[in-house]
């Protein structure tokens, strides 16, 4: 029976030392040790929150460096393309600038021409009135040998005469 | 860890073998005295004034553990005086002798009878010395006893168990005292975990968040407290072997601390729950309410009883089986015996941090009980 009876003696020295364990553990153990640990919990969430936000302003930054980029590639393409239109300006308007030239440098060409043409064919003109007369003189000359064919010849000029 | 189990059970193997080999050549030596072994083991599972370390009962190697007696002021001695007193023997009925250990020196007047010191009754002088006999009122002494506040086994080896959790634990924390909240170095790696056990999976878990807190200091410490006692208990030789957490004073305080800081705990809504339970019918209350006021000491009492029986029986299994050398009277017995309580030792090393860990569980679910608010 004295097994299951607790003792005076021996539950006043628990008390004791349990109240006093308790005492001395919470105060100089339990109390720094949980501190510890919740300082490095506190530590570790803090790094793992930073390095989420670290995460999140990266990709803010790239994000941003791809719209600067982005950016960047159009500006270029812009200008290209304005310096081709400018570059196909420039050949147009030389193209137009030759064109004109070659035209005018045609025109004094044709004109030049007409003139050498017409000067030309004065002097042909001359030149066939001159044969002509000389050619008419020989002619005559052959022709008004006779009488009769000073005779036909005037009659078939006047023939000619009346039918113009 | 693997390894450190290891050790430690080969450890125990060789203790154990130890024990064998030294109360072996004792009980053969002094072959007279019938070997019982009820009394053996009901002896070493109770607590004691002296710490026995070898050799036979009377006579072997003993530490005589102080004796503070408080009977009209504080008297303070060796309990030598009662071992190596008297040995008085009173006829009772049936044949049966009582026999109790009359104190010699500062222990006169005093008697020892199954380890309770009673206050003998003066009959008479005899050559001008008093003259002391204790009364036998069937089998228990109708002497009276004096506030006994000796330090006895257990008293020394809860001191032990205490020294030992407090040297660990300011070791502990004075690496992180030291390393600030870094990773845990050393023995802190070991302590550690078991901590964050205690307060997350058992305080934060049972008790709420938010309130937890103030009460983790409490279960972490009867955690330790029953945990570091308990296998102080199953090292066989001194200064193990005291059956401290298996004594029922010890774990009637352990419980009576939980009922304390529940019932100082408990809000409106657990009494609530005792005298008006919801959704119990008014008709029904008359036996309700005794129920949840029993309820309220069942609870720690089922704590008190599941320690002191589970540590008590693991002692018992172990020297039980040891005892079947002694009982058959030969040492071959001991490749059956020995075999079968290492196994039960490693078994109680099991149970040593199972009880501790479901007594911190427990607490911790009557305090959740206790505090936790309305949920309607």
């Amino acid at each position: 029976m004295d097994l299951v009876t607790p003792d005076l003696g021996l539950l006043f020295w628990t008390g004791l030392v349990f109240c006093l364990l308790l005492f001395v553990l919470t105060k100089f153990a339990w109390k720094p040790i949980l501190n510890a640990v919740n300082t490095r919990e506190q530590n570790i969430t803090d790094a793992l929150e930073l390095a989420e936000k670290t995460k999140a302003e990266m990709q803010a930054l790239k994000a941003e460096n791809d719209q600067i980029l982005k950016a960047a590639r159009a500006e270029r393409d812009q200008i290209l393309k304005e310096a081709k239109e400018a570059a196909n300006g420039m050949i147009e308007d030389a193209k137009g600038k030759a064109k004109d030239e070659a035209a005018k440098i045609v025109e004094s060409a044709r004109q030049n021409i007409n003139s050498e043409k017409a000067a030309a064919m004065a002097e042909i003109k001359s030149h066939v009135a001159n044969l002509s007369l000389e050619i008419a003189e020989k002619v005559v000359r052959h022709e008004l040998s006779s009488d009769d064919k000073q005779k036909s010849l005037a009659t078939q000029l006047a023939g000619e005469i009346k039918m113009n | 860890m693997k390894q450190f189990v290891h050790l430690t059970t080969s450890l125990h193997f060789v203790i154990f073998a130890l024990f064998l080999l030294v109360s072996n050549v004792n009980v053969f030596a002094a072959e007279k005295e019938e070997f019982n072994v009820g009394e053996m083991i009901m002896h070493h599972i109770k607590d004691a004034h002296e710490w026995h370390i070898a050799g036979p009962e009377h006579g072997g190697t003993s530490i005589y553990l102080p004796i503070i007696l408080h009977d009209n002021g504080f008297k303070v001695f060796s309990s030598k005086h009662f071992y190596h007193g008297k040995e008085i023997e009173v006829p009772g009925k049936d044949n049966i002798t009582y026999t109790y250990m009359e104190g010699v020196g500062p222990a006169k007047g005093y008697g020892l009878y199954h380890e309770e010191i009673y206050k003998l009754d003066k009959i008479g002088t005899s050559n001008g010395f008093p003259v002391y006999v204790m009364k036998f009122q069937g089998e228990h002494p109708h002497n009276k006893s004096p506030l006994d506040l000796s330090i006895t086994k257990n008293v020394a080896s809860l001191f032990a168990g205490g020294l030992l959790i407090i040297m660990i634990m300011l070791g502990v924390a004075r690496g992180y005292r030291k390393n600030g909240p870094v990773a845990p170095t050393g023995l802190a790696k070991f302590i550690e975990p078991l901590v964050m056990v205690i307060r997350d999976d058992i305080a934060k878990e049972n008790i709420g968040h938010g309130k937890h807190h103030k009460y983790v200091p409490y279960l972490l410490t009867i955690f330790f407290f029953i945990w570091i006692n308990n296998l102080l208990g199953l090292i066989p030789i001194f200064p193990g072997g005291a059956n401290l957490t298996g004594n029922i004073t010890i774990t009637f305080f352990l419980a009576l601390c939980t009922l304390i800081i529940t019932l100082l705990s408990s809000n409106k809504n657990y009494w609530k729950h005792i005298f008006a339970t919801p959704g119990v019918p008014i008709a029904l209350m008359p036996i309700m309410i005794p129920i949840e006021i029993v309820g309220i000491f069942t609870k720690p009492f089922a704590l008190m009883i599941r320690l002191f029986a589970n540590i008590s029986a693991g002692h018992i299994i172990i020297l039980a089986l040891i005892s079947i050398i002694f009982i058959n009277k030969n040492i071959a017995w001991g490749a059956l015996s020995v075999p079968m309580a290492l196994f039960i030792s490693c078994l109680e090393m099991l149970v040593a941090v199972l009880q501790a860990y479901l007594f911190a569980l427990l607490s911790a679910l009557f305090i959740g009980a206790a505090v936790e608010e309305s949920h309607h």
